[in-house]
């Protein structure tokens, strides 16, 4: 637990954050279990998982918010147990909801953040300059935080967040209900600090956030259930077959498939029916299967999975699970 | 069933001015009794206001709109016992029991003991709820509140439901059942009206309306939404995704780039042709990458490619100082 080691910005190819066996109990109740994983430099890391799973425990505890009930994790080398302080300085946060001060103007704000965060005064004028530029801002440094659209005020808050140059920056969710517009702007932003080597932490339950990560730790009930690119969490986790069937009438079908055999979950989507079946289901059998309950089936076809496909199958209790083997 | 019965709800031209903001700017659609319509826009697309306008909650400037056969303009009281209006916080008593919640909007609604209790059995077991009748509401979790907030909405059996949101921040799970649960309704012949900011919840409906700053910019079903965008849309993964992205950026015949983890999303004039040559400049940069495969275009593709041509862009002037010098 000997954190003595200078704080230092990430430099080389040490993790960034480092976390092992992390646990946070609050009496009984086990938060986060046993959660270990590692970020480097640059990376943009997403933690993605539904409310209740222990992810803003872990983002809490690797703010130095909360003290771990055991395990360890280090941001930027420095033991968050240890030195809370110290871990503080060295990051950034960005809640879109929160953050900004809504009756302060734009550079009000920018500056009071900067002496929140201890920008040297020499700097701060520099600093204000760049994050009002970063966030497209320039003209409007005298307009209340209030009176900005959506996507300006998003920018600005993390311009806030990023002022000190922390070489890690935590996100949650950072672009909920933006306009996808501004969401591109946004993660471009995003794209040119990883370039600069800060790490991007992303907590989040919005598919939409996690597809921009390089990687992805998918939490539930405390714990990881998977983690990896995301191209990669969708060929490995969608266990299953993704079938789309055109059928009518859509209820009765979506009754019926859930009873054939080898579907493990059947689920009206549109006009259609999107079904989670085993590998080698065949899909002749499911039309014949589904023809002979009286459901005119037009067309079947095979499906990419979607991220969030992937997550509900990982992280949903199937009661049905048990009709697979029929 | 008769034409006007076939529509249940009908706006034309519909304008609503907030203070010096055009909330609602000339909209006008038609959403079939028995389906899913969806209101689909970003924060500020004018979702909620036009709501409100269809529940008799607003009066519209200009324009008008038929919900249930009632003209909600000329006679915004009436239309109100035939539908169910659920705003973005729909006002649970969290003191109450999970039962308490809906005997209270039962008797709002003037339901007898016998129908509600008939309802409420049906819509929490859809729910997955019938066993936490006794709970109270301030216990349960977000998306279980959203639930109950549907049930008490639905204990009168309306005949259009409009809902505003109900699937923000709640996890995908929770939106997954709360679809189920909307889907379920159709086979009684209510007709939903959704409103969301998730543009992937469009695919869900059969219908929707697209909008943004309070014009329509599409209206019909997924299907012709996802025709209406021009040109293709290709995918191709890399270890070194960012810097594919930066080479294809710009390059003939790409109107967007799109970087995603470790995927790189394009749009293209045309797909065929474009392949081979975005193949080379790739090879020709010495980056790694797998083939180019074409895919799907999602709503967002469109609604981006929509907002382009309209020439609302943002400026991607900013260019990076080191963030950790």
């Amino acid at each position: 637990m000997n954190a003595s080691m200078p704080a230092q910005p990430a430099v080389s190819s040490a993790p960034s954050v480092s976390v092992d066996r992390l646990v946070k109990r609050f009496g009984k109740f086990v938060a986060v279990d046993e959660v270990s994983f590692e970020t480097a430099p640059g990376e943009i890391f997403g933690f993605l998982g539904p409310n209740g799973s222990g992810k803003s425990t872990t983002i809490r505890m690797l703010c130095g918010l909360l003290r771990p009930s055991s395990g360890r994790a280090t941001v930027a080398g420095i033991d968050v147990a240890a030195e809370p302080e110290a871990v503080r300085r060295h990051i950034g946060y960005m809640s879109q909801k929160f953050s900004l001060y809504q009756d302060l103007t734009v550079r009000e704000n920018l500056r009071f953040f900067g002496g929140m965060y201890g920008v040297p005064a020499r700097e701060l004028a520099a600093r204000i300059k760049w994050a009002v530029t970063m966030a497209g801002l320039d003209g409007r440094e005298s307009t209340p935080a209030c009176d900005l659209a959506g996507g300006w005020k998003q920018r600005l808050a993390l311009g806030c967040a990023v002022l000190h140059r922390p070489p890690i920056v935590f996100l949650d969710e950072p672009t909920s209900g933006v306009d996808p517009m501004s969401r591109r702007h946004f993660w471009n932003i995003i794209h040119q600090m990883s370039d600069d080597g800060t790490t991007v932490f992303v907590t989040t339950h919005y598919m939409e956030e996690a597809e921009y990560c390089n990687r992805l730790a998918l939490v539930a009930r405390g714990r990881i259930v998977a983690l990896g690119r995301p191209s990669e969490l969708k060929h490995r986790f969608a266990s299953g077959a993704l079938l789309r069937v055109e059928c009518a009438p859509l209820s009765e079908a979506a009754e019926a498939a859930r009873s054939a055999p080898g579907v493990i979950e059947s689920a009206i989507f549109g006009g259609g029916l999107h079904l989670t079946a085993v590998k080698d289901l065949s899909i002749e059998g499911l039309a014949q299967y589904l023809a002979a309950l009286g459901i005119r089936v037009l067309a079947i076809e095979r499906i990419g999975p979607t991220l969030e496909d992937v997550f509900v199958s990982l992280t949903r209790d199937r009661p049905n699970t048990a009709a697979q083997g029929h | 069933m008769s034409d006007s019965a076939a529509q249940a709800v009908e706006v034309r031209g519909l304008s609503k001015r907030l203070g010096k903001v055009a909330a609602v700017d000339n909209v006008s659609f038609t959403a079939e009794t028995g389906k899913i319509f969806g209101i689909v826009g970003p924060d500020g697309a004018g979702k909620t206001t036009i709501l409100r306008i269809l529940s008799g909650v607003t009066l519209a400037d200009r324009g008008s709109a038929i919900v249930a056969g009632f003209d909600v303009g000329a006679n915004p009281e009436a239309v109100k016992n035939h539908i169910s209006y659920m705003p973005q916080r729909f006002g649970l008593y969290e003191d109450l029991t999970v039962d308490q919640n809906i005997r209270f909007y039962a008797e709002l609604f003037g339901v007898d003991g016998r129908a509600r209790e008939i309802n409420a059995a049906r819509l929490l077991q859809a729910c997955g709820m019938s066993e936490f009748r006794g709970r109270l509401a301030a216990k349960l979790s977000g998306g279980m509140k959203q639930k109950l907030g549907l049930t008490c909405a639905l204990i009168h059996r309306p005949r259009v439901i409009l809902l505003d949101e109900p699937t923000t921040g709640v996890d995908p799970i929770s939106r997954r059942d709360l679809w189920q649960i909307l889907y379920s309704l159709l086979a009684e012949g209510v007709t939903v009206l959704i409103a969301t900011a998730y543009l992937d919840e469009a695919e869900r409906c059969h219908r929707l309306a697209l909008l943004h700053q309070g014009r329509l910019m599409f209206c019909g079903s997924p299907a012709e939404l996802k025709r209406s965008l021009p040109g293709a849309v290709l995918s191709v993964t890399s270890p070194e995704a960012r810097k594919v992205e930066m080479r294809l950026a710009g390059a003939a015949g790409v109107s967007s780039v799109l970087l995603l983890g470790d995927a790189v999303r394009l749009v293209v004039d045309d797909a065929q042709a474009r392949i081979g040559e975005l193949s080379a400049l790739l090879r020709a940069a010495n980056l790694p990458f797998s083939e180019f495969i074409r895919t799907e275009p999602t709503v967002e593709d469109v609604f981006v490619s929509k907002i382009s041509a309209a020439g609302a862009g943002p400026s991607f002037a900013w260019k990076s100082q080191g963030a950790t010098s």
